[in-house]
């Protein structure tokens, strides 16, 4: 019995001595965007290992800020954040609720597009897609051309396809029995049932269009109409920059959706774990 | 289920109808596209005009080259360290998971642009925290950006540090799934860890890895953001240029659509045949 617990206590501690400096080195990129985002320039670009935070996060921000509007590229990023995440919620777990509810004509062509489009590069579609919303409809830098063209994405309706086809039929049925509406039974009794489901399609959705950079970077290249990721990106190459500037941009782009992740991370973890399990 | 063709389209119609504008008219679209001279006003029909400049151009070798080179080195590498994360992260012998979970997860949430950031700053040449600490234990500095081998490995340094934690939350939800009594059974019998891991772990794990590498295959081949924002442009001298930096150098700074939608189309060719050959590669054998 001693012999085991011995190996038992042995392979532990192995376990720990090869993780810690593993998970040590995965924080360390995090770590250092905190250290730099309050270091001065000088501090950044001096020859000594500096590894603790300074105080100069403020003073960054404000370089940022003189750098490039980001304060107002912070707003757009927000704002077509939440609609998007709003209207895409809406549309896939509509869509979902179909696939996984009824029998109809063409189900079969619908599931295999959207399982197609899965292994399908969206590099395809990107210019067609520009051509389209920036000369046909002329809509570049507008919200409505960062909001709308991401709205179709297949992993979404393929998860809540699989969380309302799990539900019990005769939860429904006891209602179609009543004569309450499809429309009805879908908005008052499913999706309400499906609100952990919806909670992580929500945060990986949101999260999709926070960190957005291709799309955005060609569709609204003015400065007034950048969301924040693009606006950081217009700084990071130029010789007269602050790096301390773009660090304290960093950070507020990345720390609020680390806090959302600590908060929530069952959710997180079960929104992207989804696109495995079928 | 019934029958209900109205009501279920109904539900279907918003989301067919982005699917149908954003894109089933896109792909037929660039498909066009790539037949036609478009630096021409207006676009005239040419069938060999993009293809047969693809097939003679030194930058597309150089950029499908580049691409290939980090897809068949990153891509092993992170998928085999996320199984390991995902193993060890599942141990019942682990203490403050949490803390390691964090550790391995964090980046997921990470933008592009950002990490991109501090990944240009850790890596310089001269005040890079990375080049000091090896200096610091005697080890001769680098120079990340001006020589194309590290360049190519700093591009697959941060690509894995972003993604391999994505694969292992994927990973360790199907070791998850496999049934506590297939391994207690096997210590029963006296098998060992490292047996029980090669030969029961490791085949029921299959799908959920060879989902991870499609997905993976298919991000890799699609590669932009890092080496536009950390390498700068494809840097030094193309040397980490991609086929996603090709596309967007053609189709958005010098305005070639045509030239550019033949080369996405070689990208979403490449992406199915390597699909389709890892699909055929880990098929059930029965």
């Amino acid at each position: 019995m001693t012999s085991r617990s011995q190996r038992r206590l042995g392979r532990s501690i192995l376990l720990h001595l090869f993780l810690t400096p593993l998970a040590l080195i995965w924080l360390f990129p995090l770590w250092m965007m905190v250290v730099f985002s309050t270091m001065p320039d000088n501090g950044i670009f001096s020859p000594g290992i500096e590894l603790l935070p300074h105080d100069n996060f403020l003073e960054n921000f404000n370089n940022l800020q003189r750098d490039t509007n980001f304060v107002g590229a912070i707003g757009i990023s927000v704002s077509v954040a939440v609609t998007y995440t709003f209207l895409s919620v809406l549309l896939t777990s509509m869509a979902g609720w179909a696939l996984a509810r009824y029998e109809f004509l063409g189900k079969g062509i619908v599931v295999a597009i959207i399982f197609g489009t899965i292994t399908l590069p969206y590099a395809v579609v990107l210019i067609p897609q520009f051509i389209m919303v920036a000369r046909d409809f002329q809509l570049a830098n507008t919200w409505v051309a960062l909001i709308v063209p991401p709205l179709f994405n297949s992993l979404g309706v393929l998860f809540m396809r699989q969380a309302f086809s799990m539900m019990p039929a005769e939860l429904f049925d006891a209602a179609r029995v009543e004569g309450v509406k499809e429309w009805r039974i879908f908005l008052f009794i499913a999706l309400p049932l499906a609100r952990p489901m919806l909670a992580a399609l929500a945060i990986i959705l949101f999260l999709a269009s926070w960190n957005n950079y291709l799309w955005p970077l060609l569709i609204n290249s003015q400065p007034g109409a950048m969301t924040a990721p693009v606006a950081l990106g217009t700084l990071i190459g130029l010789t007269k920059v602050s790096w301390g500037g773009i660090m304290a941009g960093a950070v507020m782009l990345t720390v609020p959706m680390l806090v959302v992740f600590v908060l929530l991370q069952r959710h997180f973890i079960a929104g992207i774990a989804a696109g495995a399990v079928k | 289920m019934r029958h209900r063709n109205a009501t279920a389209y109904r539900f279907l119609t918003p989301y067919l109808l982005i699917f149908a504008i954003f894109w089933v008219w896109p792909i037929i679209s660039s498909f066009l596209i790539s037949f036609q001279a478009t630096r021409t006003v207006p676009w005239r029909f040419a069938p060999t005009f993009n293809w047969g400049r693809l097939i003679g151009d030194p930058a597309f070798f150089n950029a499908l080259k580049n691409t290939l080179l980090i897809l068949v080195i990153q891509v092993p590498v992170m998928i085999s360290l996320a199984i390991v994360m995902a193993v060890l992260l599942n141990s019942p012998l682990l203490k403050a998971r949490g803390l390691y979970r964090f550790a391995f997860f964090a980046p997921v949430v990470v933008g592009e642009v950002a990490y991109s950031a501090v990944f240009r700053l850790m890596f310089s040449l001269d005040f890079g925290i990375i080049n000091k600490l090896l200096n610091g234990v005697g080890l001769p500095k680098v120079d990340w950006f001006s020589n194309v081998t590290p360049a190519m490995a700093l591009i697959m340094i941060a690509v894995t540090w972003r993604w391999a934690g994505y694969n292992a939350i994927i990973i360790l939800a199907g070791l998850q799934s496999i049934p506590e009594d297939v391994y207690e059974a096997a210590t029963l019998d006296r098998v060992s860890k490292v047996k029980q891991f090669f030969h029961i772990t490791l085949p029921l794990l299959k799908p959920v890895i060879v989902f991870c590498a499609v997905l993976s295959i298919i991000g890799t081949m699609q590669l932009f953001t890092e080496p536009f924002l950390i390498t700068e442009r494809g840097g030094p001298g193309g040397g980490t240029e991609t086929l996603g930096l090709l596309l967007y150098r053609q189709g958005f700074r010098s305005l070639n659509f045509g030239y550019a939608s033949a080369v996405a189309y070689t990208m979403a060719g490449l992406a199915i045949a390597i699909t389709l050959v890892q699909l055929w590669l880990t098929r059930d054998p029965k």
